[in-house]
């Protein structure tokens, strides 16, 4: 416990004198990142407002480096944590500069005074999150994006040993969900800081965290590293998803399939079959995909949304068995497509069911 | 970039220095009796010879223009505060009723004072002043832990503004005839009738509010990002609430302590302050809010003594036709940035 820079004692939170979630334990090192996943209302902010001391713990501690965070005044407490939040600021006349400036306030004097040096920290952490070609434009007149940099850079002049945030990402494009979290990483390797954060993304999540903390529920339901907490069961768990699926290999999330006797059926492989059981499965079109080795990237999508799916041991050329399987659902299908343009030695057999399909006069050409 | 920044700060400040000055003058200046710049500058400096000048400047005029100073800065600096409280441009001592409802326990206490033939001194009416200041704010207070609208804020401190005039009007319409001319004055809004001993209280009042408040600077600015990120930067929200909550209560208490409800400069001003600054830093705003506030009053004074002299214009009636015009506009302004969100 005590090599840990960031713990918590059986802290439970809520609000109005009642729980929410009981007896959590975080453990955390410098230089790590904590994501915090879940449902919606399971309660992500109401453990990060009661880290960040914005709402009273109901039980429980909070550690940083063995001090009681309950027991640090405002001051302290802001020199050694500082947070991005959900909340929209909408300061007055203020440059982006300004606002990053207002970080320093825990080491300023009574008037909150910047000095030479405050206002080169100031710098620096609008040059570590490449903000600084905003610093003279007016806060209300960025964007989305820009303003949530611009936070970062505040959170990260305040020189915190700890960054809490809450959904930092959520109102990023892709571009600049790239970005932001690129920066986050960057900080935690330069400077060593510890973060907590809450995200949506269970992609960006599986891929910045050293942990995470599953939220669902009166007690946490999860602690530990990604690999143990994305797989494809636990997280339809998580989430008490009843349609569709997730992905664990890729970190997607599949529409539910189009149950039912298959219509067509597709011969795929090597990636060639995944744009059109898409398009089958928007137009509502049972499928059926075939052959496909276990290892092939279509097997793992076709897996998710085909009504019927005809595999193959990886790295074993398709056999006798399977081969007279594919033929039986095929015939059964009123059409049948081909996304391959040659056969290699593996898949040869598709090759022949294909010539079969010609034969039957099951072959389309478009669909 | 800094030193151009920093150019503005000065241009703005000597602006207003310049202003204040030149409206100095100009309000010793004008009136009944004229006299040249000169004759002001000898009067000033005690080398006047004509007496009865020297009297008009030193024991009507220049008290009156002293206080016009001082209420005029501490009504804006008020509503800076309130401003703050209610992260809102058009939060005021006026529109929150708060200027009436001090309005209100004065009268009564200057009432029941005159009945027992009594003149209730200045901080006598500070004090009543100030439990009425407290008292509508509490209830404002009330009503915004339930609606969050700004706008409906509003309205209720108008209405509540509207309920106190009433009832002063009612008490003051049914008392004792004599000094019933100056209460009705006073309930109108005015800086006449001013004596040193006066301006020394208030002075006293204000400058510490003052202080205080620029004291507050800092907070203030973390305040500025919202609540929950002033916490986060270790601001003591309950304390600096309270403070906010008092400080432009003592100050909008005093203004109408002794010169009556005063409309819109609260909100015009640190309006006028900011534009002018192109900047919300408080450490600057408060300062220039003063400065502003003073400037806003002479020149209102100037005009509700002299356009229809001898006959002397509330000088509510004058801040009103200048303020409430930029009320408009920063409503205006406010909704455009709302729509574009």
């Amino acid at each position: 416990m005590m090599d840990y820079f960031f713990y918590t004692e059986q802290m439970t939170v809520g609000y109005d004198g009642k729980p929410l979630i009981k007896e959590i334990e975080i453990r955390l090192r410098r230089g790590e990142i904590l994501t915090l996943i879940g449902p919606n209302g399971a309660g992500k902010s109401t453990i990060l407002k009661s880290i960040t001391r914005q709402l009273k713990l109901l039980g429980g501690a909070v550690y940083l480096e063995r001090q009681s965070l309950a027991k640090m005044s405002g001051k302290e407490a802001a020199r050694r944590m500082s947070a991005v939040l959900t909340e929209r600021i909408r300061p007055e006349l203020m440059t982006c500069r300004e606002v990053v400036a207002t970080g320093r306030y825990p080491y300023t004097g009574t008037l909150g005074i910047l000095s030479g040096e405050d206002w080169e920290k100031v710098e620096e952490a609008m040059e570590l999150v490449h903000v600084t070609e905003l610093k003279e434009r007016d806060f209300s007149a960025v964007s989305d994006g820009q303003r949530q940099r611009i936070l970062l850079a505040r959170a990260i002049c305040q020189e915190p040993e700890l960054i809490i945030m809450d959904e930092p990402t959520s109102f990023l494009d892709i571009r600049h969900k790239l970005e932001f979290l690129s920066v986050l990483k960057e900080l935690v390797n330069k400077k060593n800081t510890a973060v907590i954060l809450s995200l949506h993304e269970l992609d960006l999540a599986q891929k910045i965290s050293d942990y995470i903390l599953c939220v669902h529920g009166e007690f946490i339901e999860r602690y530990g590293t990604p690999e143990e907490i994305f797989t494809e069961d636990y997280i339809r768990q998580l989430y008490r998803m009843t349609k569709g699926s997730y992905n664990a290999a890729f970190g997607c999330l599949e529409m539910e399939a189009c149950r039912g006797e298959p219509e067509i059926f597709v011969i795929g492989g090597g990636g060639k079959g995944i744009p059109l059981y898409r398009k089958l499965q928007r137009q509502g079109v049972p499928f059926a995909a075939g052959v496909l080795h276990k290892n092939d990237v279509d097997y793992q999508v076709a897996k998710a949304l085909a009504a019927c799916v005809i595999g193959e041991e990886p790295f074993e050329a398709i056999c006798q068995q399977t081969f007279q399987e594919a033929l039986a659902v095929m015939e059964k299908c009123s059409r049948v497509f081909c996304c391959l343009d040659s056969f290699g030695t593996m898949n040869e057999k598709n090759g022949k069911l294909w010539e079969r399909a010609k034969a039957l006069g099951k072959h389309v050409t478009e669909v | 970039m800094k030193k151009k920044i920093y150019g503005r700060y000065v241009m703005a400040f000597g602006l207003l220095i310049a202003l204040l000055l030149v409206l100095f003058v100009w309000n010793i200046n004008a009136g009944s009796i004229q006299m040249s710049v000169g004759e002001i500058f000898q009067i000033l400096t005690g080398n006047g010879e004509d007496e009865t000048a020297r009297s008009i400047v030193w024991e009507i005029r220049l008290p009156r223009i002293t206080a016009a100073m001082l209420l005029g800065g501490a009504l804006s600096v008020s509503g800076f505060l309130l401003q703050t409280f209610f992260g809102n441009p058009i939060a005021g001592p006026f529109v929150l009723g708060i200027s009436s409802g001090a309005k209100l326990v004065v009268a009564l206490v200057m009432i029941a004072c005159l009945e027992r033939s009594y003149v209730a001194g200045s901080w006598l009416l500070i004090l009543s002043a100030f439990m009425g200041s407290l008292i509508c704010m509490g209830f404002i207070l009330a009503v915004s832990g339930r609606v969050k609208r700004m706008s409906i804020l509003v309205i209720c401190g108008i209405m509540i503004g509207y309920i106190c005039s009433a009832v002063t009007d009612f008490v003051v319409t049914f008392a004792d005839d004599s000094n019933i001319v100056n209460l009705h004055n006073w309930s109108m809004g005015s800086f006449s009738g001013m004596t040193w001993d006066n301006v020394a209280v208030m002075a006293a009042v204000v400058l510490a509010a003052f202080a205080g408040a620029f004291l507050l600077s800092k907070p203030i600015s973390a305040y500025q990002l919202g609540e929950v990120y002033a916490r986060n930067m270790g601001v003591n929200i309950r304390a600096f609430r309270l403070l906010l909550i008092l400080l432009s209560s003592i100050l909008s208490a005093c203004v109408t302590a002794f010169a009556g409800p005063i409309s819109f400069v609260g909100i015009a001003v640190p309006h006028l302050a900011k534009s002018l600054l192109k900047t919300a830093k408080p450490i600057l705003v408060i300062p220039a809010c003063f400065l502003g506030g003073g400037v806003f009053c002479l020149f209102c004074d100037l005009i509700a003594r002299t356009v229809f002299a001898p006959t002397e214009l509330s000088i509510s009636s004058v801040t009103a036709v200048f303020g409430a015009p930029i009320v408009i506009y920063i409503m205006i302004r406010r909704k455009k940035a709302v729509d574009r969100e």
